[in-house]
């Protein structure tokens, strides 16, 4: 087993979170589980098909960035994008639905799992091809910082964060949009969720420089490494960079070090990662992590947090019903969306 | 022709303000083709943006601005450079309007100049239409005077999708007294550049001159070609091809770039299936050859279709050798 990185540990004062957001931020990361659940199970009882990648394990780091974001700011994700759109506010019946290839989807079963997209959650995407979604997301950023000072609208300070994995970390256009996005000081959090494996590659072997946090700093970017199995401190870091976005103060690159509880995609037989590894982050579940810390903080009971994982999972049942109940996308519909008419 | 592209811009950037260019050297430099010549000057850096050489994140960029509600115009300085974006366009500007479900609007121009110029070797001399005509949800149009490029350019940035503007490294200097009102061009039509009775002659960019050419000397020989600049190369405008060749019976294609998979195979296959009954002679295809183009000047003029084979092509197909 390689040498786990040692994690870097952030003390977070207890006054940072009341009750109710703590209790917001272990809502979200439990729907994201038990949805991805779900997920799992639908997928081998045959109700969606194609490429399903769960994100399971790595909820802190949605949550965390996400959930300290306005629902004005904006959301770009990956392949592994279901958690990434319930923290965006996209409703869980919209997501299953896409899922399920139903006109009700959030893309009207035209995207599938690696494609959601919600532009009134102001969600960019649901990239599949690794690393694409970087320049739309800085583009987004760009559009923002446009607005503001060539059309002089004051309004005009969303955030966006950019996520994407280790993987991507390696290809051409996460450099250039690093380039791009400090040269022009954009209002964008690009966020790496280093969960240690590109499918079967391994990041000491993809990459020169293991520590990814580190490639801001020849850009002049801020570079923060997070322990992506605390929300807090995801939640923490994410904070400060949103705050220095929105100030005009440029990007921040943020790593998230982090792992997938399940293989690459529900199609892996997920053998070249040990069993050692597995076990340490199980280990480390974030959703665990915030339960026990709500509960010898005396923000939450354990009451308390059960009724919440009941309601989640209410939501998620409901959510499957609703995509089993919806139609099919009309066939005579299959030429709709292929050009916009004004 | 680029002081009509220019006019576009700049008339297009008044009008709107969430126009903008980016490309490498658009700003200062003023393109390399002068189509943005000072403009940086009247609207500023970030609305003339100079982009590092990055073709595809800057590409990617423009389509994240576009789905956000901005208007970016992307030049390629050379338009074989966006071989380098090629994902971005296909996957996202192309395609991520309808994996979308119609969530997203991508109003987005890729325009700069394209086809084979005098000797600037293979890499420069691409003509990278035939390699985008296939993917989906791109509309593909090619200028081909000073007044079809304002005309056409203005529509394009009003278009609420993406749109690939090919422009022709040789046509830059084309000169036309342009009308003082402001004009559009539609983007899905064809232009009849000549009416004619003998045979129907679709082209487009370059060629177009190179058939004039032809015509001076068919004329004289009593011909009457029919030439149809096709200038939305997809969609294909079939309403004006068809009533041409419902009056001719006869199609020759000439077209700069290459035989296989070229735009000219798409429109002889689309020909055949749809008018095979008007058709009295097989559609001809005069294209470039197959091959990277070479530097050699001689070599390089062996590769596009000369006026002379155009002429002697028609007379053929209308004398009914063919």
């Amino acid at each position: 087993m390689v040498q786990e990185r040692s994690l870097p540990s952030l003390s977070i004062p207890q006054t940072t979170i009341t009750r109710e957001q703590g209790l917001m931020l272990y809502e979200d990361m439990v729907l994201g589980r038990i949805f991805e659940d779900k997920c799992a199970e639908m997928y081998y009882r045959g109700r969606m098909f194609g490429f399903v990648h769960l994100y399971t394990g790595q909820e802190a780091v949605s949550t965390g960035v996400i959930k300290a974001m306005r629902p004005d700011d904006y959301v770009c994700s990956t392949y592994r994008d279901h958690v990434h759109a319930l923290s965006a506010g996209v409703p869980a019946r919209e997501v299953m639905a896409e899922l399920f290839g139903k006109a009700t989807g959030c893309s009207k079963g035209r995207g599938g799992s690696m494609h959601l997209f919600s532009a009134k959650h102001h969600l960019l995407g649901g990239f599949a091809f690794v690393a694409e979604g970087i320049p739309v997301a800085t583009g987004a950023a760009f559009q923002t910082m446009y607005r503001r000072q060539v059309m002089g609208d004051a309004k005009a300070d969303q955030v966006t964060a950019c996520f994407f994995g280790d993987g991507a970390s390696n290809n051409g256009q996460f450099f250039e949009c690093l380039n791009m996005a400090a040269l022009w000081k954009l209002p964008i959090l690009f966020v790496v969720e280093n969960n240690k494996w590109a499918i079967g590659m391994a990041h000491e072997r993809a990459s020169s420089e293991t520590e990814i946090y580190k490639k801001a700093k020849v850009f002049g970017m801020v570079g923060e490494e997070v322990d992506g199995m605390d929300v807090l401190a995801v939640r923490t870091v994410a904070e400060a960079a949103i705050a220095r976005a929105r100030a005009g103060e440029g990007p921040t690159l943020i790593e998230a070090l982090t792992y997938r509880f399940r293989g690459h995609s529900l199609a892996d037989p997920d053998e070249l990662r040990s069993k050692e590894e597995k076990e340490f982050w199980l280990k480390r579940d974030p959703i665990k992590k915030l339960g026990a810390y709500l509960v010898e903080q005396e923000l939450a009971t354990n009451e308390d947090l059960r009724a919440i994982e009941q309601k989640v999972q209410a939501i998620v049942d409901d959510a499957v019903a609703f995509a089993e109940e919806s139609p099919e996308p009309k066939p005579e519909e299959l030429y709709d969306y292929i050009f916009a008419e004004e | 022709m680029f002081n009509a592209l220019r006019a576009a811009i700049d008339e297009e950037m008044e009008r709107d303000p969430t126009v903008f260019v980016l490309g490498e050297d658009v700003g200062h430099y003023g393109g390399s083709y002068k189509v943005t010549k000072d403009l940086y000057k009247k609207y500023g850096e970030l609305r003339l943006l100079d982009t590092p050489i990055a073709e595809n994140s800057f590409t990617g960029m423009a389509i994240g601005a576009a789905m956000t509600g901005l208007r970016p115009i992307v030049e390629g300085m050379n338009m074989g450079f966006l071989l380098l974006a090629f994902n971005q366009i296909a996957n996202n500007a192309g395609m991520l309007r309808y994996t979308s479900g119609g969530n997203f609007k991508i109003p987005i121009v890729i325009r700069g100049p394209g086809g084979v110029g005098r000797q600037l070797g293979a890499e420069h001399s691409q003509r990278l239409e035939a390699y985008f005509q296939a993917v989906p949800g791109l509309k593909i149009v090619a200028c081909s005077t000073p007044y079809n490029a304002k005309g056409l350019l203005k529509s394009a940035i009003r278009d609420p999708n993406p749109v690939l503007f090919f422009e022709h490294v040789l046509l830059y200097n084309l000169k036309e007294d342009l009308p003082e009102e402001e004009y559009l061009l539609p983007l899905n039509k064809a232009e009849i550049v000549r009416s004619g009775e003998d045979v129907t002659i679709l082209t487009y960019s370059r060629m177009r001159h190179h058939v004039l050419q032809a015509v001076k000397t068919l004329e004289k020989e009593g011909y009457d070609p029919e030439v149809i600049d096709l200038i939305s190369l997809k969609p294909l405008d079939f309403e004006t091809i068809g009533a041409s060749i419902r009056k001719t019976h006869r199609v020759l294609i000439v077209e700069e770039c290459m035989k296989t998979g070229g735009i000219g195979a798409e429109l002889s296959a689309s020909i055949m299936e749809r008018y095979f009954d008007e058709l009295d002679a097989p559609v001809i295809r005069l294209s470039s050859q197959d091959i990277p183009t070479p530097y050699n000047g001689t070599l390089e003029n062996l590769t596009i279709v000369q006026p002379p084979q155009i002429v002697a092509a028609v007379q053929k197909l209308v004398q009914g050798q063919v």
